[in-house]
Parts: structure tokens; sequence; C-alpha cells
């Protein structure tokens, strides 16, 4: 993983410095473990900045839409079928684009870690690539890094870019997995015990907003929640609203969502909110076997008609 | 009342005695993490948490609280009449709260009780409320409470201040509120002579584990304008993804939003947290929006907290030192990284 850092730096550096791009968009070390912070370089020497290791969790992706001028990107497998997803919705124009390719080995979850640690804090981490080495103020410990996956990338079927100008790494083997198994036991559940178990899984939800706000393909002017005239959900933290902020959003996101893992990085309590939009995905693949941005001509179902979309209400 | 002690056998008794009298929200272990919660059972106190999730001001200002009801039916002699809804005011005890979010009390109390507003709710709630805290021995890395004013083992805004001593808690009791609220339970003794000295130990690892994260009093003599113009704001607000974990985990924001809801001939009038990072927070009637570019609401924050609330009060900065935006931030956008930079312009180097 370290030689992904040098590699970004030196394109970085040369593509700033030949000027075919403004600036690059990548992440710089961050100030608390497990944590790096999106970093746009604009100056040659700013590209010693950018670094890149299992704490890139955050889908860069999210930072094009209505860009202005030519921007190269670091874009791992999630990250470029999110931005499929903005060409195809012209979010973004391909020519503006440089896309620094990322074939991902997986970005590490803190929360998993710590909670194996039982409120011991760590202070240190070191990414080796197939281990991971913490450190608190009275212990060591190194953990297999598989075992300490976010949840996405452990199921990931597209750790490779799907679309890039330069490939900064050698291809990774892709997995035959199956996805769905946590939704479907999901929908085996009898209705209210599936209304308790959504229930409890929004309980937390305090409404920041940072799921939606982290997510490259939520990108409308007004989100949904925030029309006023009328208003068309309330603002407390009334569980129905809550449950139609989080319905409505996995439903907007039905076949455009990479499972890129952002929302559930960016949520401050934790809230497993992959298991809405994990669902709609499954349901978008059953219905029109479609997979989000993995192919750079075909629109996302809910996006258009086609004649052959499935119509089985019509009998 | 001088301090006394009480050896951590005799906690559950202590807790159970309060309970007769207050109503008792303490730390609460929610998964992996603690939030403050009224609780039933003694044995659901967790002291030996580090600090909530959360910050406890939901205790004083609800994240949605309703301010009044009214109905329009035509019949009802109450009918057109908004009425203040009924609210508990019952005396009740914050057990085990950190000296960084009892500061934090006392810095909103500037914006909700103030000479010339106060802001019923808030006051009757603080009026009916002992803040019995706990002092921190085992603080956070993105703990920096004391560059802030403040301590793991200070006592502003607490009733009574509780000391962890391996096997039992002191008590140093501060005001009035603190000492009625503790002669009310009973089990208490006098402090071991040995005490004092191992706390004094102790306060000084903590103090030292802390360190200094910057200056805010550099941010004092600098000029608004020069500041406000600052180069620095274009870099801090890139990773930005303007969404409000900062702002409701932080102890000290209060900015809040009034709407109504309604249905049919019934409404309520409701007071909600707002964020200055939500493009709404500042969207007139008329459609204008002066913070409209996120670099502007970034901006606004970071000058909010560090240098407004410095000027305007002349007590330190709008912030304590929880660390909670540092933990919670999606982007790592770092307050004490902003403070530096805002205190010297030139440095860019992270952390």
């Amino acid at each position: 993983m370290q030689t992904y850092t040098e590699k970004i730096r030196q394109a970085a550096k040369r593509l700033l410095s030949e000027k075919r791009v403004d600036a690059v968009i990548g992440f710089r070390k961050g100030t608390v473990v497990f944590m790096n912070e999106p970093y746009l370089a604009k100056l040659p020497e700013q590209a010693d900045q950018l670094v890149w290791d299992g704490n890139c969790g955050i889908n860069l992706a999210n930072y094009l839409p209505n860009m202005t001028g030519n921007i190269a990107i670091a874009a791992k497998g999630c990250d470029s079928r999110s931005i499929v997803i903005h060409l195809l919705e012209n979010q973004i124009k391909r020519e503006q684009l440089y896309i620094l390719g990322i074939p991902c080995h997986g970005m590490i979850d803190k929360r998993r870690i710590q909670a194996r640690l039982n409120g011991s804090e760590v202070l240190e981490a070191v990414d080796t690539g197939p281990n991971v080495r913490i450190s608190g103020r009275d212990f060591e410990q190194t953990l297999e890094r598989a075992d300490f996956l976010q949840e996405n990338c452990a199921i990931c079927t597209h750790k490779n870019p799907v679309i890039y100008d330069e490939l900064l790494g050698e291809p990774v083997e892709e997995q035959q997995i199956d996805r769905y198994e946590d939704i479907r036991r999901i929908e085996s559940m009898l209705p209210e015990e599936k209304r308790l178990y959504f229930e409890d899984l929004i309980k937390p939800c305090i409404r920041c907003y940072a799921c939606r706000n982290a997510c490259p393909a939520c990108y409308c002017p007004t989100c949904f929640v925030d029309e006023s005239k009328p208003q068309w959900v309330g603002k407390t933290i009334d569980p129905t609203d809550t449950f139609t902020f989080h319905f409505l959003r996995a439903f907007h996101l039905a076949g455009r969502c990479t499972d890129c893992g952002s929302c559930e990085r960016a949520c401050p309590v934790g809230i497993k909110v992959r298991l809405f939009t994990k669902k709609l995905e499954k349901e978008v693949k059953e219905l029109y076997g479609y997979e989000a941005g993995v192919l750079q001509d075909r629109q996302p179902p809910l996006d258009t008609y086609r004649p052959e979309d499935p119509e089985p209400f019509l009998g | 009342m001088s301090d006394i002690y009480i050896a951590k056998s005799n906690f559950r008794g202590v807790i159970e005695r309060l309970m007769g009298r207050y109503r008792v929200c303490a730390p609460v272990k929610n998964g992996s993490s603690h939030d403050f919660a009224p609780i039933e059972d003694p044995s659901e106190a967790d002291l030996g948490f580090r600090n909530s999730r959360l910050s406890p001001k939901g205790i004083f200002h609800p994240q949605a609280e309703c301010m009044f009801d009214y109905n329009l039916a035509g019949e009802d002699p109450q009918a057109g009449i908004l009425t203040e809804a009924r609210k508990d005011f019952s005396p009740q005890v914050v057990l085990g709260i950190r000296p960084c979010d009892a500061k934090a009390f006392r810095l909103d109390d500037a914006n909700f009780d103030t000479d010339s507003l106060k802001d019923p709710w808030w006051v009757r709630r603080r009026e009916a409320t002992t803040l019995i805290g706990l002092a921190c021995d085992d603080p956070c890395s993105t703990c920096f409470c004391i560059s802030m004013g403040g301590g793991p083992y200070d006592t502003a805004g607490l009733d009574v201040l509780l000391l962890d001593t391996g096997e039992g808690y002191a008590a140093q009791v501060l005001t009035e509120r603190g000492k009625n609220t503790l002669e009310a339970t009973s089990g208490w003794s006098s402090v071991p002579s040995a005490i004092s000295a191992l706390t004094l130990e102790k306060k000084a690892a903590a103090e030292q584990r802390i360190g200094q994260a910057f200056d805010p009093a550099i941010l004092v003599q600098k000029d608004m304008i020069e500041l406000f113009k600052s180069p620095i704001w274009e870099e801090v607000q890139f990773a930005c993804i303007n969404c409000g974990a900062c702002t409701f985990l932080c102890p000290t924001c209060w900015c809040f939003d009034i709407q109504d809801e309604v249905c049919a001939d019934k409404g309520e009038r409701l007071r909600l947290w707002d964020s200055c990072m939500f493009p709404l927070f500042t969207l007139h009637g008329s459609g204008h929006n002066p913070r409209s570019q996120k670099v502007q609401r970034v901006r606004q924050r970071f000058m909010h907290k560090l240098k407004y609330y410095q000027d305007k009060y002349n007590s330190g900065p709008a912030c304590v030192g929880c660390g909670r935006c540092v933990q919670a931030c999606p982007v790592n956008i770092d307050i004490r990284q902003v403070g530096r930079l805002m205190a010297s312009p030139g440095c860019s180097c992270p952390a």
C-alpha cells in the first residue's frame, strides 16, 4: 500500500507541473488514527501531502459534481463506478477528468477494531498490507487486515476501477461471493419482527445527514427532506420521519449506489444504513440485471425506460 | 460541607438514594459507546466510560421540543390559542458528567440565560438540575480541554466533582446545590488522608497527557476582518461535506430552528436543533442565502467558536475541547488544526 502513496504523488506532481489538470483530489494524512482527510492539491509541491492506505474509505467522487476545470482524482473500484454514474447523469464531463485508478485491497473499519479492544484507545496504526499493527498506551497488537475490513469491502466484487486514465497498480483478483445473505435474512423475517428490527436499527439516528452528504450519488441541490413548499418530511427525530428519510433515500439510490460504504463510515452513531441501500441494490440486480456504474453506456434503470423492462404487475 | 468519600462498594446505595428524590441521568452503555439517559436501576449507570457519544446538552436543550400546541376546532373554547406544552421540571441529577461538558453549559448560558433574554425552559431545567461531575483520569487523544481553558479536574459549572480513587470516590462539594443533593443521600465518610496526594498525582498525569493543542488567546489579538479574509479557509473547507455531525455532537452548539407541524386543524410549534453547516441555515424568505457556499459556512463555524464568541463575551472560546467533533467528523476536519492555522496561517503542516 505504501507504493500507492508514492505513485499518487508522482502522478499528481507530473499532472500538476504539466498543467494537465488544475487540481488533484486525493487524501492527506489524518490527525487521528484510522482517518485521512480528503485533500485538493493545486500546486506540484502540494502533491507530497498525498497519501493512500487502508484509511481512504470516503468516496472522493463525492466532490466532483459541479466542479469546474480539469481535475485528477484517485479512485478505487467503487469510486470509479460512482464516477461513471456522475458521467451518465451529466454531473461532470469526461474531458475534465484524469482518473488515477487504484485496484483496491479494501478499507479498514476503525469501529470493528475499536470494538475488539474493549475501551482501550488505539493511538497508532500501521497498515502493512496483510496486517494492521495497532498500539495504544499499554498494548500492541498485530491484526489480520482481512478480519477488520469495512463490511462493504469484505463482500466487494468490483475492487478494480472500471474507468481510468492511468492504473496505479496491478489489478487485484475479484471474488465470487454472495452479497445479499444479510438482506435475505431480513427479508425472511415476519412483518412484526422486521418492524422491530428496523425500529431498533434507526433508533440512534440524529438526522445529521452525514450519510447523505458523504454519498456521491446524493447531489440534489435541494434534498427532499429540505423541501418546504410543501414540507414532505418532518425534521424531528420522530421514527416515522426518520424512516421516511432513510427509506426514500435508499429508493433514490436504487441502481445508483455502488456500495462504497461512505455512508456507514460517515455515520457518527454507527448505524448500518447499507442495509437499506443493499436491499434496493438487490432488487435492481434481480429485476434489471443491472449493477451501478459498471458499464459506461448503461443508464441506471430508474433513470430511464427500456421496452424490455420487466413489468410483472401487468401479468 | 468539606470533601467527603464513598467506597465504590457503597456507591450503588448512593445512586439508589439519589433516585429516591431525583430523576437521575447517567452514562448508559449503548452498544460500543455511552449516552446520558435517565436510569431505572443503579446498575445502568456506567462511570467507567470515557465520555458519551452525544453530548448531554439534550438534557437542557432537547433535539426536538414542543413549545406550544393549538387547535382550530370551531366549538373548542381553547381554539386559536397557543398553549404552552407541558414540561417536566422535576429535580434531576446528572451523574458522571465530565468537566468539559459542565463547562459547556456555562458557555451555553451566555445564550440562553442573559440579563435581557431568558429561555424559560433552559433556565428552569438548569435550576432543577444538580451536576455531579467525574474527573478524567483517562483522557482521549482527541481531548484538548486545557487549551480551551478547562481541564480534566476542572470544577467550572459543577455542583460536585467526584474523583475516582480506585476503591471509592472522593467528592468535592462545590455549591450549595451540590451540598443539598449529597446531604439527601447518606453513606459518605470523611476522605482518607492518603487520597489528596494521590489525586494531585493523577490530575497532573491526566493534564500532561492532554497537553496543549493551540492557544485561543492569540485569536483575540488578531484582527477579525483579517481572519475572515484569510486564505486558510479555502483549504480547510475542501473536505467538509456540510453534514451536522459536528454541530449535533457539540456541547456548545445551541442553534435551533422553529417550525410548526400541522395536521388538519391541530398543530404544534417545535424547536429543533439546526446546524450552520446546513445550506438552509441562512436561507432567507426572499430566497437570498448569504452563506450559500460551503466555504462561507465552514468559515462561519470556526470563526464563531474560536473568534466571535471570544470577542463578544470576553471569556474564552465557545469550545471546551471535548473532542467529539474531531472523533465524529467523517472527513477528519480537526478543530485543533484549524485553530493552529487561524493562530499562525503560515503553518500548513498536518497535526
